[in-house]
């Protein structure tokens, strides 16, 4: 393979990396408070408002039913509305960002819910405010499987990000259709899918490793 | 002005019963008046009345039993001890506060003046040992060096210093349980609440939590509200106790009295946990309906009191002249009462009905209950 080609891989590598990092990062920063309401929310729970809960739960699902390459053409308005443009890598975030927070939500929710319950009971029997069980119980208790659920977020923004070469995002994805199928290069296809092979590999791999680290629950000598 | 204003302390209250003379006011630490506590229906099922009638006061220093199957309503009533819970009707007066009618913040304070152990400890488990018992007082707002110094003293007073830095995971049931007691005594709390607390525990280990709690009682005068359906932990430690079925207070006072002269099904099924209602099996197969000759008759009596049984059976074989037999007992004590049946046999020379009329009229006139049970060969 030619260095140009390297080249090329090279510089797709890190507009996937930027484009998933940046979209991990602020659907977190959206689906980690998203999810731990989703969790606390329902009738009788720590911040109890069932209306809001359903009606966010509903968004929540249909944000995520709505196919990722339709997402990312139907919002192409309001991606130009935030970035300025609605094609680039910068561009392509903007769904991406949209598409994980709803999916990050649920896994948090379903993480959060695992927490026996009988801990926010206890905090709550020393006088704990709600917003101090969030940060003293819930999300210490349940780091471990948040992290699993990163890790699975990531994974899958890998994927999606594949995607946004469909507008002109960059990256893997875009590197391996245009120049792996439609130019007829199965070298360049096999290298684009090697590479994100190993990415998947390794951000799993840190990911079960950190869970493990954090995870008490098990005796770990 | 609201409802708790017009409660100040030494005020009588309406519906208001000691369970004994130390309960009168101000002494109660905790006090039940009026309360009644109904879940209302939810998703198709119908709604569930917990508690009725509630009214009964918790003595001041005392350690208190609030014994009852399951269902009674125990979980309810200490809930609504800490707030957890708000009455449908009636108050709950805690160290001179209606802590029913405190919400938010309010209520967070007076949360950190009662304490709670529970079944299943309820430990964090990314927390170790020290870092479980500093949470509430995190959640108080102490300063790091104060928080310090506080876990530490903890960890000895429940004796497993040497667990600092273990994490739950590590550390036994009972460990995890001491790990919960400290926890819940770290803001100097004037009341513990104990949730079915040795529950999950085997015997040996329960007896040492109960000692344990007896000894935080005695030296730190924590009052102590025991919820269990363990007759056992009630005999163990508790001066008092409240007896619930179905929702309801059936019986209340100090356990000796209450134990030795139980009057509601519910409080005689829990004493026969203890002394047993049941024959040894090679006895009750062999009771037949006649009498034989040669054999002897069968007569159960409970006795109970200080000292009751002592003497018992040789007063009967002297004042009777009969050479009675004990064919089962089981006394234990409870409170510092002897309580529990003795199975005697009276010998039957002929057939006489005359040893066995006389041996009843002799437990009636000593105000032993006894009963006939038939006879064996």
């Amino acid at each position: 393979m030619s260095p140009e080609l390297i080249n090329l891989i090279v510089q797709a590598t890190f507009e996937s990396l930027y484009m998933v990092g940046i979209a991990a990062l602020l659907g977190t920063a959206v689906g980690l408070p998203l999810g731990v309401f989703l969790a606390t929310s329902r009738k009788g729970e720590l911040f109890a408002a069932p209306i809001v809960n359903r009606v966010l739960g509903i968004v929540v699902n249909a944000t995520r039913s709505t196919p990722f390459i339709i997402l990312v053409v139907a919002i192409i308005p309001f991606t130009r509305l935030v970035a300025g443009t609605s094609i680039g890598s910068t561009a392509a975030i903007v769904p991406l960002t949209i598409a994980s927070a709803p999916f990050i939500a649920r896994l948090v929710e379903a993480a959060i819910r695992e927490v026996d319950g009988g801990l926010i009971e206890t905090a709550s029997s020393f006088g704990a405010s709600p917003l101090q069980i969030v940060f003293k119980v819930l999300i210490p208790e349940a780091l471990p499987g948040l992290l699993l659920a990163l890790t699975l977020a990531v994974v899958s923004l890998l994927g999606y990000s594949a995607m946004v070469g469909a507008v002109g995002g960059g990256g893997l994805g875009d590197l391996g259709i245009r120049y792996g199928y439609q130019r007829f290069m199965p070298e360049m296809m096999l290298a684009v899918v090697v590479v994100l092979i190993a990415l998947v590999q390794l951000v799993q791999s840190a990911g079960d490793y950190l869970a493990r680290r954090v995870n008490r629950r098990l005796r770990h000598r | 002005m609201n409802a708790h204003q017009s409660l100040a302390i030494g005020q009588p209250i309406e519906r208001f019963e000691a369970i004994s003379p130390a309960a009168d006011e101000p002494e109660a630490m905790v006090r039940f008046a009026g309360i009644s506590k109904t879940y209302p229906a939810y998703r198709g099922k119908p709604g569930v009345s917990a508690l009725q009638n509630i009214d009964f006061a918790i003595p001041r220093g005392s350690i208190t039993g609030v014994i009852g199957r399951s269902g009674a309503g125990k979980s309810s009533l200490v809930r609504l001890i800490n707030g957890l819970e708000k009455p449908t009707t009636g108050r709950v007066i805690v160290d001179g506060r209606d802590i029913s009618a405190l919400a938010g913040r309010e209520l967070r304070l007076a949360q950190r003046s009662i304490g709670m152990i529970f079944q299943h400890f309820n430990l964090l488990s990314s927390r170790t040992a020290a870092d479980n018992i500093a949470l509430p007082l995190e959640i108080a707002g102490w300063t790091t060096a104060d928080i310090k110094a506080r876990v530490t003293e903890l960890l000895a007073l429940v004796g497993i210093a040497d667990k600092h830095d273990r994490y739950p995971s590590e550390l036994s049931g009972g460990q995890k349980q001491r790990v919960g007691i400290a926890r819940a005594l770290a803001t100097r709390p004037s009341v513990l609440l104990s949730d079915e607390a040795t529950s999950a525990l085997d015997p040996q280990t329960t007896r040492a939590i109960l000692d344990l709690l007896a000894n935080i009682n005695r030296e730190l005068g924590v009052t102590i509200v025991l919820i269990t359906h363990e007759m056992s932990v009630v005999r163990q430690l508790a001066r008092d106790v409240v007896v619930l079925d179905a929702g309801h207070v059936v019986e209340s006072g100090h356990v000796a009295d209450i134990f030795t002269h139980p009057k509601h099904p519910i409080t005689q099924s829990f004493l026969a946990e203890v002394i047993g209602d049941s024959l040894p099996v090679s006895l009750a197969s062999r009771i037949v309906a006649a009498p034989s000759a040669g054999g002897q008759a069968v007569i159960r009596l409970q006795v109970h009191g200080a000292g009751a049984g002592d003497t018992l059976v040789a007063r009967l074989a002297r004042e009777l002249g009969l050479d009675v037999s004990l064919l089962s007992a089981r006394i234990d004590e409870i409170g510092g009462q002897q309580v529990g049946s003795l199975v005697l046999g009276i010998p039957l020379g002929i057939p006489d009905e005359d040893a066995v009329t006389r041996t009843l009229a002799f437990l009636s006139q000593h105000q032993f209950p006894a009963e006939h049970l038939g006879y064996v060969a």
